[in-house]
């Protein structure tokens, strides 16, 4: 599946996506199952939320980790990631 | 943020139950799965319960709500996430929409695992409202004789009932069922039902040998080759139905040639509160010998997890004997289940016998012959109730469990 710069998504259903301040990290919670994200990916999916595009969200992470090269690819191969994992779904 | 922290690094640790032994990488323990075992008491009688077989005399001092909730609040502050609300049936104590309100509010991912029994909508409405996050449903069979000869009661229409309000109310469909020699001919057609109530989970686990199923394991163990045809049936089904529904499929510790890495390492990420407040960091430890377990009632969760006596014993691998201390495989299994090592060669720090190279391996071979004996298979099941948990209290059931080092 490619991944487009218009696309929008949100967190699958029956997946909860929140801060852990006991791992210090983002989780994705689902039945049967957890997932701990290192900072990179946390940082991608806490900037999903059903409104943003992948655009946005670049823009977005972008300006906050403005010393990152090559950010862009970074962040579409998250979104790529997680959407195999059927952490996300599509809302458009 | 660099190509090395995305990518296919991103997940540092991916963690999946799966019925007694769960699939990680842990670098320190930490409690993340709680399991609260808040009733013994259960309308199901059935035959391969993992419960204790003893455990009439724990259904009297149960702990009160307030205690509970004491227990949430201190597992979450260790870093537990997943709560699984099980027992016996967890529906027959009325403070489970209290629970599940403390879990929500607390951030745990909530699951009840119930018999369906006593699900009506006014509770799942409470429950959904509450935030209870998922309900796994035990199945047992397509067939109703199955289903009531298993559960030695008559409950196949409830649990299709109970599948549809779970669906109704936008839960997932998780479902569980334990396999065994009865229903493991009809695998096809599990998978089939399962498709047609719309799970989006479905555990398939095969029969542990852990409390009344291993009282009755000769009477419950299927063949090798019905469960080589059972795996084959579930890849086929996998291959043929793609990702829309995600099917486990528990492999049987008794045909393979290492043990499982038991609750993913003693005191690594499980951690169970009984009906009475005993703290373990798996199902079955009581039947260990010269351990004190603590109680919720005594010093909290936060002394049990990282200071008790008993949690502390198998962690790491220092009390390991040989074969396993020099074993170059010992980090993949830990030396396997700590209980079934005492149950069934009477030494709790000895190679699980499952393993081919433990110097006991043969107990796992004439538990299969035996299983295969059809004087010893004709035996009759010993169902799971409370006449018969008295029973094997008082010694009177001494033939069924002689050969095991502990009541299991």
């Amino acid at each position: 599946m490619s991944v487009q710069q218009t696309d929008i998504y949100a967190i699958a259903l029956h997946h909860r996506f929140q801060w852990e301040e006991a791992q210090n990290c983002y989780v994705i919670l689902f039945p049967e199952g957890m997932v701990k994200l290192n900072g990179g990916a946390g940082e991608v999916l806490n900037q999903v939320d059903g409104k943003r595009t992948v655009a946005d969200i670049v823009t977005i992470l972008k300006a906050k980790f403005s010393d990152v090269p090559d950010l862009e690819n970074d962040i579409v191969g998250m979104v790529e990631l997680a959407l195999e994992k059927a952490w996300l779904r599509q809302v458009n | 943020m660099t190509q090395a922290s995305l990518g296919q690094s991103v997940v540092q640790k991916e963690i999946q139950a799966q019925n007694n032994g769960v699939a990680a990488n842990i670098t320190h323990t930490q409690p993340l799965w709680l399991l609260a075992e808040v009733t013994y008491r259960c309308p199901l009688h059935c035959a391969f319960c993992y419960n204790p077989t003893d455990y009439d005399k724990h259904t009297q001092n149960e702990l009160s709500t307030e205690q509970w909730i004491q227990a949430l609040r201190d597992a979450r502050k260790l870093g537990a996430l997943q709560l699984g609300i099980s027992g016996g049936e967890p529906l027959l104590r009325d403070d489970i929409e209290d629970i599940v309100i403390e879990a929500k509010k607390l951030g745990y991912y909530s699951n009840l695992i119930t018999s369906g029994v006593g699900l009506t909508e006014k509770r799942i409405q409470a429950f959904k409202d509450g935030g209870l996050d998922h309900i796994q449903l035990s199945m047992h069979d397509i067939t109703e004789e199955i289903n009531n000869f298993i559960t030695n009661t008559k409950t196949f229409e409830l649990k299709k009932k109970v599948a549809a309000m779970i669906k109704n109310h936008g839960y997932p469909m998780v479902l569980n069922v334990v396999i065994h020699r009865y229903n493991i001919g009809h695998m096809r057609q599990i998978l089939e039902m399962a498709e047609a109530l719309g799970a989006d989970y479905i555990e398939l686990a095969n029969t542990q040998y852990y409390g009344w199923s291993l009282v009755n394991r000769s009477q419950l163990m299927p063949t090798k080759e019905q469960i080589d045809e059972a795996e084959k049936i579930t890849n086929e089904f996998r291959e043929k139905q793609g990702s829309k529904m995600k099917v486990f499929f528990v492999v049987p510790d008794y045909f393979s040639d290492r043990p499982k890495k038991c609750m993913n390492g003693w005191g690594e990420v499980f951690m169970i509160v009984t009906a009475n407040g005993d703290v373990l960091p798996c199902h079955s430890a009581r039947v260990l010998p010269n351990m004190e377990f603590p109680n919720v009632r005594d010093k909290g969760l936060a002394y049990a997890w990282n200071d008790s006596p008993a949690f502390n014993k198998y962690r790491g691998d220092s009390w390991m004997k040989e074969p396993c201390r020099t074993c170059p495989e010992k980090e993949k299994d830990l030396a396997g289940c700590r209980c079934q090592a005492f149950m069934l060669i009477g030494d709790a720090e000895g190679a699980d016998p499952v393993c081919s190279l433990s110097p006991n391996h043969h107990v796992i071979t004439k538990a299969i012959e035996d299983s295969r004996n059809p004087v010893i298979a004709a035996q009759p099941i010993i169902f799971r109730n409370d006449k018969n948990s008295k029973a094997i209290i008082a010694g009177e059931m001494d033939d069924r469990v002689k050969e095991f080092h502990a009541l299991p």
